[in-house]
């Protein structure tokens, strides 16, 4: 199976500072990556620049078959993002924010329309569609941005926090959404949350300063921790991983780990 | 072309979304008629004809400041919402992106500026005045903005401040006015080769549109404003791509 993803080489600077360095990785069909490291790892950067935003500074990134830099709309078309903070226009309605997403998208008639009704069905804004976005609470606001990211089914999903400021309810739902598509699309998504993981992702990449420190499925990461950790196991390898030092003890937590 | 109307839609039905458009447009009315009626010399143009040359005459001096007002938040509200991200990995062209959004602005002072059709009825009641000539003065008035509009348009790229993009706007403008303002002009005729002064005083907007609003409508003051129009949106596509996310 061909990768939907093609990552190669990635390198970002701002200024003096290397926010990603060398990020490469493949992305096929049927698989759900989830992108973990601590903030300012280099996440929100590397799907920016893999969804056409930022330009990187050097590589490549291939979606479909098609170069993000060389191609940048053929490349967008087959992708759906969420970017981080999911922004929408605050005073559009959900209804004419999706009706505009799906217009640009190529979507008409009653094809924009069946495919409204099913995106509002699965992320569940009915209630919401009159209202002007700005006045939504923070967990309708994603579940536009998440709308918005399904409404053309895309080939390719780039997720930056879907469940951020989500219940626990919502957060299930929208794990059990991401599950369901991510049997036939190639799926990428950042979180904090290592538990998400685990629920929804069949592959982890674990990031830091810009590198990638792992690249394996979540089963794997878990096996790293040594035996005498039989809590939150995840949590130690990734700490492990990502603090850089050695850590004195499963038990104690090092400081500035999540910084 | 598709996408620039539906950019241009989303971005129309944006400014009647908010009381923007109708606190533009009464605004705009309300000025434009004060100065033509109160400042202008409407009743007495000096040579007894019926004209609306005392009303377009203050339209570089209301356009310095509403114009500004209507782009400023073209961009900056973009990258203050961070919609930015959303619009710039959509399947669209930077170009379908700016044109699209200027358009909208355009087509929306356009309006506010068709609406002071009640000044063309007056003058047409009141005497006997060359409609051709303010055809003119409209089409001139009408460039004019678009001018204004591009200029911040791609100021408003620059920032996420539209405080910011509004007074460096103004100040931009203010400069494509003053260089062909007479007091200017002669400030530098003093000092400086008369072939400098006159590129100087080319690039002003007074200069193209004086003769427009004197019904005068000559190629060169058309390109003008359209080349003018067209660079500004070009360096609006340039700002936006260097600095996309910051």
């Amino acid at each position: 199976m061909s990768a939907m993803i093609e990552i190669r080489g990635l390198v970002k600077h701002f200024g003096p500072l290397k926010a990603v360095d060398g990020v490469s990785f493949d992305v096929g069909q049927g698989e759900v990556l989830g992108f973990l490291g601590p903030n300012g790892a280099g996440k929100s950067t590397t799907m920016k620049m893999a969804t056409g935003f930022l330009t990187p500074s050097a590589g490549t990134v291939r979606v479909a078959g098609h170069d993000v830099l060389s191609d940048p709309v053929a490349a967008k078309a087959a992708i759906g993002y969420l970017p981080e903070g999911a922004p929408a226009y605050p005073d559009m309605t959900p209804l004419a924010f999706l009706r505009f997403i799906g217009e640009i998208r190529g979507l008409a008639g009653s094809n924009l329309e069946s495919r409204i009704a099913e995106v509002v069905r699965r992320v569940h804004l009915e209630g919401v569609l009159r209202q002007p976005i700005e006045t939504l609470s923070k967990g309708f606001k994603r579940r536009v941005g998440l709308a918005q990211a399904i409404l053309h089914d895309p080939q390719v999903l780039i997720m930056d926090e879907p469940t951020d400021g989500l219940d626990p309810n919502q957060k299930h739902e929208v794990r059990t959404l991401i599950r369901e598509m991510g049997r036939s699309k190639a799926i990428v998504l950042s979180t904090h949350i290592l538990e998400e993981v685990e629920a929804v992702c069949t592959r982890a990449i674990i990031i830091a300063r810009g590198k990638v420190l792992f690249d394996g499925k979540p089963e794997e990461l878990e096996s790293q921790a040594p035996r005498e950790v039989t809590k939150n196991r995840m949590d130690w390898v990734f700490r492990k991983l990502t603090s850089g030092a050695p850590l004195p003890g499963p038990e104690r937590t090092p400081t500035g780990a999540h910084a | 072309m598709k996408h620039t109307c539906t950019i241009l839609k989303r971005e129309l039905a944006g400014y009647f979304a908010t009381p923007v458009a109708y606190v533009f447009i009464v605004i705009f009315l309300l000025l434009s008629g004060f100065f033509t009626f109160q400042l202008g010399d409407f009743y007495d143009d000096g040579n007894g004809q019926a004209s609306l040359s005392a009303f377009f005459g203050w339209h570089p001096w209301l356009y310095l400041f509403l114009i500004p007002a209507l782009s400023m938040r073209l961009w900056a509200e973009e990258r203050k919402q961070g919609t930015i991200e959303l619009l710039m990995t959509l399947p669209i062209t930077m170009a379908q992106a700016v044109l699209g959004k200027f358009l909208a602005a355009w087509i929306f002072a356009g309006a506010a500026l068709a609406l002071t059709f009640p000044m063309w009825i007056t003058v047409n009641v009141l005497g006997d005045p060359d409609n051709g000539t303010i055809l003119a003065g409209y089409l001139g008035s009408f460039l004019m903005a678009g001018g204004f509009l591009a200029l911040g348009a791609c100021v408003s790229a620059t920032t996420k401040n539209q405080v910011i993009a509004f007074v460096v706007s103004v100040s931009l403008c203010l400069a494509f006015l003053l260089t062909g303002f007479p007091p200017f002009i002669s400030f530098f005729s003093g000092w400086l080769p008369a072939t400098v002064v006159e590129t100087i005083a080319s690039f002003s907007f007074f200069t193209h549109f004086d003769g427009l609003s004197r019904g005068l409508v000559e190629a060169r003051d058309l390109v003008f404003f359209l080349s003018l129009i067209a660079l500004a949106l070009f360096a609006n596509a340039l700002i936006l791509e260097a600095k996309k996310a910051d």
